[in-house]
Order: structure tokens, then C-alpha cells, then sequence
């Protein structure tokens, strides 16, 4: 089947495969050589790392900057809309509430933070049945969030747990508020769920951050009659100061994107909605996802200056301690 | 007299630390303590007996038979736990090998990459779903336990700050020696470190397990054909709709739930958290 063509062209293409064996030579040895050996490494070991990076981080945040500019839903026609969903997010009733509600849950981290703290310092210490309180405030922590909603739907209902431990303590049943239902305490009543959940985390964050200083400190500064308010003041919080501001801002993270309490303790009924549980609302079961894409970019916002500020704090702090 | 005041003073500052420890401990186990009362209570007791009221028989199981098999429980711990195994697996493949090369080689982007990787870590993941579910839906990754192994692995971006760390304490020389010996860089990374990294392996573990065994709105999000793809926490969620305010049914739901976590927690009580310090120090 050989045609005369065919034979004519066998120079050329031997021709060509001796210069690509002697490219490929050349090639080979590079890559047998170390540079040629560690980028090849590089590149397949962060390959897929950094294709799932793109896929999952950046790509959905590039998508969801555009989104926002449009009215529209998951499947079907879109409309360019400019920066109306921004004004709806500023404006609406229901966008202001769930942002307004954050301040619960920020409210909340602040009292969190406080109590960790003050019990992180007593765990830090000899005292008796350590492991067994450290334990018992932590645990909370590795419950999920759905399972927390339910407990707390059964604490809070009229009649319930709550109810029944004050009447315990000569509470009268009939005047307690309706701690779900009642607009002016409801919020107060989920958030206070999140320092529940929360507060065990943070405690264990700084035991960790206290017990990592140094203890020679402490003998010597009891020698010298130093009290354990002084301790603390001057020793532990000094140097414990990078993970309160980290935990600051995780409680900032978790305040902004509050969803399971709110989301089965009330489903966002009697004005406790919050930002993630809107959104999810709006964009999953409204069809309105520009606006909920406009409202996740502002949430975004808040959290990277909410970082920034920890950033130049934290280095306000320690350039006022080298000084 | 002096010396009295002092002891009266610290057994009064003594006294102030117990109270608020016992107080702190009561207000953590009460919901708890009350949600497992409740779980052995039948309906007739449920509805007669107070929140308080023990229970009459400790032994009545019924509640957790029913929320065992209407919740579809087995089917979600199956699914749980596959969803879990491979995450595991995934987030270590890639964040070892990513966080190896990040903390190994210098190169042009080095410092970019990891930067990304920081900023990626402030963003909570909740937040990001509205497009995320389209890329998703465009990858043919919704309604599959794969995809949401992938989004999981994909996200985790904890982990290569831990195995990161970990680099940074292991010395460079033990790389060089070998690749002296004519090693490549592969077999250094399987054979040499890679074993050595099994305590920051156990940390991730141990922060990524807990996550992926909490997390609901990704699940819930993505799993959607409920009767199959159910797992811990949307299986728990079924109880909204058809138990209501029948919260004996719920309580024993909730207790299957914590069980798992309980029994971890206490055996692996000091790697939970020392593992949460380390885990934290990035972030």
C-alpha cells in the first residue's frame, strides 16, 4: 500500500526525528538535572491544590462580584441592573434587620471572649477537677450546629427547660417572656446559644496561648508579691495578645455568618434572620440571587476591614511594647 | 492579723472561682443533661411531666428505634462516614504536597500562592455558596457524595497551614543528605516526610473531622435527593417537619448524634486540643 510519495518523504521525516531525539536529549537531561527535577515537582505536586483553590475560592468570588450586578436566577435570562442590588442591600427592611441582628451576635462574641478568658486563667492553674470543668465548658463546641438548634428550640419553648430551672429558683412561670416569640429578647435568646456553642473554642485557644508562657515568670513574680490580678495584667495578657486578637476575629467571622441557631431554633421568624440565613433564603429559595451576591460581597467587605484593623492593631501593640 | 486577712481573702477569691466553675459547668450540661432525660420519656410521659422530671423507666428505648429509623440514621452514618474518610484523605494528599512545596522550594510565586491561600482562609465558606452552587451545578457536582468530597477537600485550607508549620520544624538537611544519595524529590517526600509528619496528620484529622462531621449547610446544599444522600446533620433536620413539637422523638436524635463525638472526645481528649491550638495559630 505503499505509495511513491510515501517512500520520497522517509528522508525528511527521519530527518526530523533525529532533531526531535536530539531536542528531547537535551530536554531529558534538563529535567534529570536538579532545576529541571524541582520545577517538575512543583508543578505536579501543586497542580491540584491550586485548582481547587481557583474552582472553589477564587472563581466562585470573581462569579459572585459579577452576579451582583445583575437580577437573576440560577437558570434563565439575566438583566444587568447596575448597583441596585447594593442600594437593596442598604435599603431594604429585610437586609437591614439581618445586618442589625449581627450586632446581637457580636454582642455576644464580646461576653464570649470575656468569659473564656476569665476561665481560661483559672484552668491555667492548679485547681481541683481541671480536666473535668475544662471538659465540660468545651464540649459544646464539637456538637453540630443542627443538633444545638433542636436543644435550644426545647430549652426556650413556653414550659420547657428554661422555664422550669427559674421556676426552680422561684421564678414565676406565668410572667416569663415568650423567649422566642417576644421581638424585644428573641435575639438575645439565640445569640446567647452562639457563647453556649462558642465559649468552650475560645477557652481552649487561650490555655493554650497561657500555657505556652513561660511559668518561671510566675514564681518569680509571686516572690516578688506580685497578686494574680498583676499576673495577669502584666504577665499573661502581654503575651497572650496575638490570640485574643485572633479570636476577636474569628468571633467577628462567626458573628457575620451566624446561620444554624437562627435557622432551626426559628427559622428566621419574629425578626431573627441573619445575614447567611437571608441569603441562603434569597438566592435558594427566592430566585433573587444578584441581591444575595450584593450581600455576601458587603459581608465580605466587613470581614477583610474587620481583619485590616486586627492587622494594624496588632502592630500598634507591638511596636508601643519594642518602644 | 494581717496574715488572716490574707487567708480569708483567698478562700474568698477560692470560694469565687469554684461558684463560677460549677455555675459555668451547670449552664454547659443543663440543655444537655435535659435533651437526654427527655429522649427516654413515651409520649403520654412526654406530654404530662415536666422538662425536669426523670424519667420512668431509663430503659425505654422506643424514641431512639423510631428516630434511628425514620431519620434514615444508618444510611447517614454510612454516608458520613465516606464523606469523612475520603475529605480526610484528600485534604492530606493535597495539603502535604502543596504545603511541601510551598515551605521547600523557592520560586517566583511561592510568596503569591501562599498569600492566596491566606486570603482564601478569611472567607467563610457559607458565604461563598451562591456561586459556588453554580460552578458546581456547571461540574456536574451536585447530587454526588464525590462532589461534595471535592468541595470539602477543595476548601481546606487549615490544613496546608498546619503540614506548612510542620515543614518549617523539620530540618532541610535530611532533604539534602538524601537527595545527595541521588534521591528524587518525590521519593524524599513519600519516604522521609511524609512519615514524619503523622502528629501534624492526626491534628488535621482531628480539626477536619470535627468539621465535616458538623457541617450543614454545604450537605444540605448539595446532597439533595434526601431519602439517599443523607447524611448526620440533614438527616437530623428531617425532624423539623415531622415530629414538630414532639421533642422526645428529637431529644433521642440528638443524643445518636453526640454520641460519636462523645466517645472521640474521650479517648482523644489531649490531641483535640492541643490539635485546636495548633489549628488556630494561622488563622
Amino acid at each position: 500500500m505503499k505509495s511513491p510519495q510515501g517512500c520520497a518523504c522517509i528522508p525528511a521525516v527521519t530527518c526530523c526525528l533525529r532533531r526531535v531525539q536530539v531536542r528531547n536529549n537535551k530536554a531529558l537531561k534538563w529535567i534529570k538535572g536538579r532545576q529541571g527535577r524541582q520545577l517538575m515537582t512543583i508543578v505536579l505536586f501543586s497542580m491540584v491544590p491550586l485548582a481547587l483553590l481557583i474552582v472553589f475560592t477564587y472563581l466562585p468570588f470573581a462569579k459572585m462580584v459579577e452576579f451582583s450586578f445583575f437580577k437573576m436566577k440560577y437558570i434563565g435570562k439575566r438583566e444587568y441592573v447596575g448597583w441596585d442590588n447594593y442600594i437593596n442591600v442598604f435599603t431594604r427592611k429585610d437586609t437591614k434587620e439581618a445586618f442589625l441582628n449581627s450586632f446581637y451576635y457580636l454582642g455576644g462574641g464580646l461576653i464570649q471572649l470575656a468569659l473564656a478568658l476569665y476561665f481560661a486563667t483559672i484552668l491555667s492553674f492548679k485547681i481541683r477537677f481541671r480536666n473535668f470543668f475544662k471538659a465540660t465548658l468545651f464540649f459544646p463546641y464539637l456538637i453540630c450546629g443542627i443538633a444545638m438548634g433542636f436543644i435550644f428550640r426545647f430549652f426556650y419553648t413556653r414550659g420547657m427547660v428554661l422555664d422550669s430551672v427559674l421556676a426552680l429558683f422561684g421564678a414565676n412561670a406565668d410572667k416569663l417572656p415568650y423567649w422566642l416569640k417576644d421581638t424585644k429578647i428573641n435575639n438575645f435568646s439565640i445569640a446567647a446559644t452562639s457563647v453556649w456553642r462558642y465559649m468552650g473554642q475560645s477557652m481552649v485557644l487561650f490555655i493554650g496561648a497561657i500555657q505556652s508562657v513561660n511559668a518561671e515568670l510566675y514564681e518569680a513574680s509571686a516572690i516578688d508579691g506580685a497578686t494574680k490580678w498583676t499576673q495577669f495584667k502584666y504577665i499573661i495578657l502581654p503575651s497572650i495578645k496575638p490570640i485574643v486578637a485572633m479570636n476577636v476575629l474569628l468571633s467577628v467571622k462567626g458573628s457575620f455568618s451566624a446561620f444554624e441557631g437562627p435557622y432551626v431554633i426559628t427559622n428566621g421568624t419574629n425578626g431573627t434572620a441573619t445575614l447567611v440565613l437571608l441569603m441562603h433564603r434569597l438566592a435558594h429559595e427566592g430566585g433573587k440571587v444578584g441581591l444575595a451576591s450584593a450581600m455576601a460581597i458587603v459581608l465580605l467587605g466587613i470581614i477583610i476591614i474587620a481583619t485590616i484593623i486586627q492587622k494594624i492593631v496588632l502592630a500598634l501593640f507591638f511596636t508601643e511594647r519594642d518602644a | 492579723m494581717k496574715n488572716v486577712m490574707g487567708k480569708v481573702g483567698r478562700m474568698g477569691i477560692g470560694a469565687v472561682k469554684y461558684f463560677t466553675l460549677i455555675l459555668g459547668a451547670f449552664v454547659s450540661l443543663i440543655p444537655l443533661v435535659t435533651v437526654f432525660i427527655t429522649s427516654f420519656k413515651s409520649v403520654k410521659e412526654y406530654n404530662t411531666t415536666g422538662a425536669l422530671a426523670l424519667p420512668e423507666n431509663w430503659l425505654n428505648f422506643e424514641n431512639y428505634i423510631v428516630a434511628w429509623n425514620k431519620a434514615k440514621m444508618p444510611l447517614a452514618f454510612l454516608n458520613t462516614a465516606i464523606i469523612l474518610i475520603f475529605t480526610l484523605i484528600g485534604s492530606i494528599i493535597t495539603g502535604t504536597m502543596i504545603a511541601y512545596v510551598l515551605s521547600r522550594f523557592k520560586f517566583k510565586c511561592n510568596v503569591l500562592i501562599k498569600e492566596a491561600f491566606l486570603l482564601a482562609n478569611l472567607i467563610p465558606g457559607v458565604t461563598m455558596q451562591v456561586s459556588t452552587y453554580k460552578i458546581m451545578t456547571a461540574l456536574n457536582l451536585v447530587n454526588s457524595i464525590p462532589g461534595i468530597i471535592i468541595l470539602y477537600t477543595g476548601t481546606d485550607i487549615i490544613a496546608i497551614y498546619i503540614f506548612m508549620q510542620f515543614f518549617d520544624s523539620i530540618p532541610y538537611s535530611l532533604d539534602e543528605s538524601a537527595i545527595m544519595d541521588g534521591a528524587s524529590y518525590i521519593t524524599v517526600f513519600f519516604k522521609i516526610l511524609f512519615p514524619l509528619l503523622r502528629p501534624a496528620i492526626v491534628t488535621v484529622m482531628i480539626l477536619k473531622g470535627v468539621s465535616v462531621y458538623k457541617e450543614y449547610y454545604m450537605a444540605n446544599l448539595y446532597l439533595q435527593t434526601k431519602t439517599k444522600l443523607v447524611t448526620i446533620s440533614t438527616s437530623l433536620y428531617t425532624f423539623t417537619g415531622e415530629y414538630g413539637n414532639q421533642y422526645n422523638y428529637i431529644c433521642a436524635g440528638v443524643i445518636i448524634t453526640i454520641i460519636p463525638v462523645l466517645i472521640v472526645f474521650l479517648f482523644l481528649q489531649k490531641h483535640i486540643y492541643s490539635g485546636m491550638t495548633k489549628g488556630a495559630v494561622k488563622e
